[in-house]
């Protein structure tokens, strides 16, 4: 089946098998492996994008129902080059382990942060609970959040 | 596979009849888990999502397709505690409680709320129509409903009466993203009545009907009444013993929760 | 040319918390994981395994498999052109299972077909006739009957020393996963005359190297393992899980196959945390003077060997903790069991170990009516004191009397507002109100041993290459997210003098091994080669070149430039490797009598938390630390592996647990197996304790493990203390409060 979708502000066409998730078109057929699968269930948040502005696992989105649909990934969100100051915020923080979790967290902070930028240490907690780290555990995700929203604050 | 996205009911409808067997897919987060396991392969989805009549909230009316997200930034008070559990904000953002009705799990946060209210399902089909069912009438076991192949469920219709007082708790191992062990609801209704609903103790969401009995018209129930109500609720319950929690874990738990929703509810 | 200079320190040299080279990537997700990898015309992978726990099998059909279209190859046990077994220390373990099956999930056959979805189905396809068999699912009951992979018996002293006060227990530990988020993942490509390279998920890479040429049947040189991104380890890449398959099919087919394994998969194709039972007698003096420890401790093995007999040694050797006591006696058992195979996790055996003696040491704190951490400071092991079981007499740093007083000394602020649900157990479940929380703080010390023991030769090497842009360090070490690159190149700047140096991690054919990144040890190990290699590099030039000093500009005499490093380099870049060895460690008498241990870290924790006791719920409000560290190389990231070290302790005191069913694991999914989330996390303070090593580069201690070592037994104590309760059993669950 072909979908046509935007993604990261490019329009791109898709052949999607079956039923397969968002994710594994993203990964396989449109050469954005950023997003990462690590449990397919949703109870994880590595595969975390914007999907119409919304924060949705993109493992439990149907590729074939994405016809017409805007989706960000972490690639859409900064580059090398130019980083986007979560990303920046979690380098300087060193809330960057073994990375497998952090393209999710990366979508889903730059979201909280986009909807509400001073959050507190309980609105960050609860923001990023859809997203598990196994290796930092999470002190240095929330102080590199705390040092955004104190800078915005 | 096929998939059709109707952006109206009668097509949504339309498709149904036609594909009576079609798997149907809203916010994705219980469908998608069931495919990405392989324990299910679609040969024909119908996709939900953009159908605008099953979209809306509107008083009563609580669309199949409203989000756990809106829900928890809605008005009913119950209903917007439940939401804040359910999942992950990437899960809330996606599931409907449309879906929650339709999976039918012992689990399903939004059904204790349902219950309690003695909300009504509806449902149609291309060429029955509308159709109500009370919640008990629906849920008829672990994932079994009374959806005919050919209908889509439309909407939780909320009653006339609405309660003074409600409350939600929910016990789970972790503080986020948990299946509950067991989940509560209870509400004090304008006539003084209570009602008490429990998830995840039984095959379907059910009512402690003995509890409320007992409850009566107390507005502030107390001590020993209080008491009694957490016995009966533990001795009402059918729950198993599986690898989230114990038998004798969940009925403890379940008088527990509802002794203190109780007490949060009292005038 | 020739110039003058002045000379600048370093930047981004030891002690400093410098950036991690990968960190870009990471963050845009531009860094490659093995599950990212990608090769033209490739294959996928995937593997048929056993649905029993035990049995016999009769006969496998392959036949319906190999005839679906796009399947290339269906492989098994026949297909093993080499040994076909495998094992890090006993080679038990069948490549793929033949005969027999010995736990659910055990690798059976293998596909390869033209995409995933084909080969899943085509493993499905294959017909597998197994005579199901009644598992030995109780490890008690197999050691019993002698199914034993390793009794590690320690007596020492008077076996009749008594003291006034006598506590007893007995405690359980459940079985843990590592759980990384990235899941088994890995690309083999045939090199098309007969030999293979391998990129996939490994914490060693010349261990798989060696296990993978044996059962291919080729020679070494023809098997090349790389390395790649990991995402996560904690002990579960030691062991191989792919590794042989996806050679054999990459050969057998003549194309480049990837297998990734999903997360149902990549539970039972890894091994886990030993589950351990633990019986102990503790007796001590009126004063607390501890005067004798008798432990029994039992942990399941499963299956197979992997790495069972160091695990139940490191449990033994460290049953008692780090205290002085003169009699001892000791007996660990490693069972082997129709459970899935256990092997290493962070911690390794230490874990279990404090469970039970940290319980223990409460236990008497509270019979002996004295504060848990004087009863604990009063028994302090010391460097230079014997270590209780082996008698080994500790040579180096082991600062345990500071440890306890430097967390003594951090403050427990005031409770998070109850105001705020988020704050209190249950969370926004909303199960709890202020009034019914109970407020509970436990403390627990532990010690573990860095790096490989047991006369085991832990050699490590290392390259540093000069040129004219600065240094390149070359290594095999495996990166698993710890932070191995970044240590590597603070230590090449600050040893060589040069602010440009670049990490690189190569492959098997080009250097020597570097160890397992496993026992704390990459920091001292690969760090210590890393730093011999770069001052024998900077004395051989130097001494070349009758210079004093060596900057960026070059070799520097009496101020002046006398040698740019370009021309240095003039005939080329300058290599020097080494070999890095530990001190040597020895095999223990029949009494478990001996030197085993190359180094020690101590850590204590004191955990705060806030039960619900009606129903069973906990908050683990905070985890404070003192780590024993040697010396600081880079405390961001040393406070990251704290915290994140502490997150894994508190799941398996509060969470975390396989759970087994005959041999079958009944919640293999992240649904069911439920890990810490940030809602979950609590707030972290860390003191580090510098006291420098005998042999780290610049003193510095591994510093991996002690922090999910205590915190699992401080967490619990600190339930105990809310509670009242015994609970003897780890994780925790909200039953063992409700209904103990």
């Amino acid at each position: 089946m072909i979908v046509e979708l935007t993604v990261n502000g490019e329009p791109r066409v898709a052949t999607v098998p079956g039923s397969v998730s968002l994710l594994t078109v993203l990964r396989d057929e449109l050469a954005l492996p950023g997003s990462k699968n690590a449990c397919e269930q949703g109870e994880c948040g590595s595969c975390s994008v914007l999907f119409d502005g919304e924060l949705v696992c993109a493992c439990l989105v149907m590729a074939a129902d994405c016809d017409g649909s805007d989706v960000v990934t972490v690639e859409g969100i900064g580059t090398d080059e130019h980083l986007h100051p979560v990303q920046q915020a979690m380098l300087d923080a060193g809330a960057v382990q073994c990375g497998f979790c952090t393209p999710g967290f990366v979508v889903a902070a730059a979201r909280l942060i986009e909807t509400n930028p001073t959050p507190d240490a309980g609105d960050i907690r609860e923001a990023l609970a859809g997203n598990v780290c196994r290796c930092t555990g999470y002190g240095a995700i929330l102080r590199a959040l705390e040092s955004l929203a104190k800078g915005a604050s | 596979m096929e998939i059709v996205r109707p952006t109206t009911l009668d097509d949504a409808l339309a498709a149904r009849d036609a594909l009576p067997g079609a798997d149907l897919l809203a916010g994705g987060t219980d469908l998608m888990v069931e495919v990405n396991f392989h324990h299910r392969e679609p040969e024909h989805v119908i996709a939900l999502r953009r159908v605008s009549e099953i979209a809306g909230w509107e008083g009563r009316r609580i669309g199949a397709g409203v989000t756990w997200t809106r829900m928890e930034k809605g008005p009913l008070r119950a209903l917007a505690q439940l939401s804040r559990t359910v999942g992950s904000p990437q899960i809330r953002n996606a599931g409907t409680i449309g879906g929650n009705i339709g999976t039918a799990s012992p689990a399903g946060d939004g059904l204790p709320y349902l219950a309690a209210l003695d909300a009504e399902i509806e449902v149609a089909s291309a060429g029955r129509g509308v159709r109500r069912l009370r919640w008990d009438e629906f849920l008829v076991g672990v994932k079994q409903t009374a959806l005919r192949p050919d209908e889509i469920i439309i909407a939780a219709i909320l009653p006339e009466v609405m309660p003074v007082a409600e409350e939600f708790a929910k016990v789970g191992v972790r503080n986020a993203m948990v299946i509950s062990t067991v989940s509560a609801c209870v509400m004090r209704m304008p006539d003084s009545t209570w009602r008490i609903a429990l998830g995840s103790v039984a095959p379907t969401v059910i009512r402690a009907r003995r509890a409320e009995e007992l409850l009566g018209t107390t507005a502030a129930p107390r001590g020993s009444l209080l008491a009694e109500v957490a016995d009966a609720v533990a001795a009402e319950v059918r729950p198993i013993t599986d690898h989230r929690a114990t038998e004798a874990y969940r009925r403890h738990a379940s008088g527990v929760l509802v002794r203190r929703l109780v007490g949060r509810c009292a005038a | 040319m020739t110039g003058t200079t002045v000379k600048v320190p370093v930047r981004g040299g030891v002690g400093e918390s410098t950036m991690r080279p990968d960190g870009i990537p990471k963050v845009t997700g531009n860094f490659a994981f093995a599950s990212d990898l990608y090769a033209d015309g490739m294959l996928w992978g995937a593997t048929r395994r056993s649905p029993v726990a035990h049995g016999r099998i009769r006969r496998v059909d392959i036949g319906a498999a190999l005839a679906m279209p796009g399947v290339v190859a269906v492989l098994t046990q026949a297909d093993t052109a080499g040994r076909r077994t495998f094992g890090l220390e006993e080679a038990d373990q069948p490549v793929l299972a033949a005969g027999a099956v010995r736990f659910w999930g055990e690798p059976i056959a293998v596909v390869a077909a033209h995409d995933p979805d084909t080969a899943r189905r085509a493993a499905a396809a294959i017909g597998v006739d197994i005579e199901e068999l009644p598992p030995l699912s109780d490890p008690e009951v197999a050691v019993e009957q002698g199914s034993v992979v390793r009794h590690i018996r320690i007596r020492r002293g008077e076996p009749d020393a008594s003291g006034a006060v006598v506590v007893e227990g007995y405690y359980e530990v459940g079985q843990q996963d590592q759980a990384p988020l990235g899941t088994e993942a890995g690309l083999a490509i045939p090199d098309g005359e007969g030999g293979v390279d391998l990129w996939a998920v490994s914490q060693w890479l010349h261990a798989d190297h060696e296990q993978i040429h044996l059962s291919l049947g080729v020679a070494p040189d023809q098997v090349r393992c790389h390395p790649v991104g990991v995402g996560g380890a904690f002990g579960s890449r030691e062991d191989m899980s792919m590794h042989i398959h996806l050679c054999m099919l990459a050969l057998r087919t003549g194309r480049p196959v990837k297998m990734v394994y999903d997360r149902a998969e990549s539970f039972t194709g890894h091994v886990h945390r030993h589950p351990a039972r633990m019986w102990y007698r503790h007796e001590a003096n009126e004063d607390g003077a501890l005067v004798k420890v008798e432990a029994k401790i039992i942990l399941d093995g499963g299956a197979y060997a992997s790495t069972t007999s160091a695990v139940i040694a490191n449990a033994a050797y460290f049953a008692v903790g780090p205290y002085r006591v003169d009699n001892v006696s000791v007996d660990g058992y490693g069972a082997r069991t129709n459970n899935p195979p256990a092997g290493a996790m962070r911690g390794f055996g230490a874990v279990q170990a404090c469970f039970g003696h940290e319980s223990q040491m409460d236990r008497l704190a509270a019979r002996l009516e004295m504060d848990p951490l004087e009863l604990r400071r009063r028994n302090a092991l010391g460097s230079g004191d014997p270590n209780a079981t082996t008698g080994q007499i500790i040579e180096g740093s082991l600062p345990t009397v500071r440890v306890i007083d430097e967390l003594a000394a951090i403050p427990v602020p005031d409770p998070a507002d109850p105001a705020d649900v988020r704050n209190r157990p249950g969370g926004t479940g909303l199960t709890t109100d202020p009034g019914d929380i109970r407020r509970g703080i436990g403390y627990a010390l532990s010690i573990k041993n860095l790096a490989f023991s047991e006369a085991f030769d832990d050699s490590c090497e290392a390259s540093v290459i000069l040129t004219p842009m600065g240094a390149e360090v070359r290594t095999a070490a495996c990166e698993v997210g710890q932070g191995l690159a970044m240590v590597c190149q603070q230590i090449a700047r600050t040893a060589l003098g040069l602010n440009h140096v670049a990490v690189v991690f190569t492959d098997t054919s080009e250097i020597g091994s570097a160890g397992s990144t496993s026992a704390s040890r990459q920091t001292q190990m690969t760090g210590g080669a890393v730093l011999k290699a770069c001052e024998e590099l900077r004395d051989r030039i130097l001494t070349e070149h009758g210079g004093d000093d060596l900057t960026d500009d070059g070799v520097v005499r009496g101020g002046e430039v006398v040698a740019t490093l370009a021309e240095l380099c003039a005939s080329g870049p300058i290599e020097h490797r080494v070999v890095f060895r530990h001190p040597e460690t020895f095999s223990t008498d029949e009494n478990g009598q001996g030197a085993p241990h190359a180094d020690f870290a101590v850590a204590a924790h004191r955990a705060v938390v806030d039960v619900d006791p009606e129903l069973g719920l906990v908050r683990v409000v905070r985890v404070d630390t003192a780590q024993d560290v040697g010396t600081a190389l880079n405390p961001m990231s040393i406070r990251g592996q704290i915290e994140g070290g502490i997150m894994q302790g508190l799941g398996l005191a509060v969470m975390e647990e396989l759970v087994l069913d005959e041999g079958r694991m009944l919640n293999a999914n992240f649904t069911d197996y439920l890990l810490p989330t940030f809602a979950d996390a609590p707030d972290v303070e860390c003191r580090l304790v510098e006291e420098p090593g005998l042999w780290g580069p610049f003193g510095a201690k591994g510093v991996g493990e002690p922090p999910t070592i205590s915190s699992t037994p401080a967490v619990v104590a600190a339930i105990r203390d809310a509670t009242g309760l015994e609970l003897i059993r780890a994780p925790v669950r909200p039953e063992h409060i409700v209904l103990p």
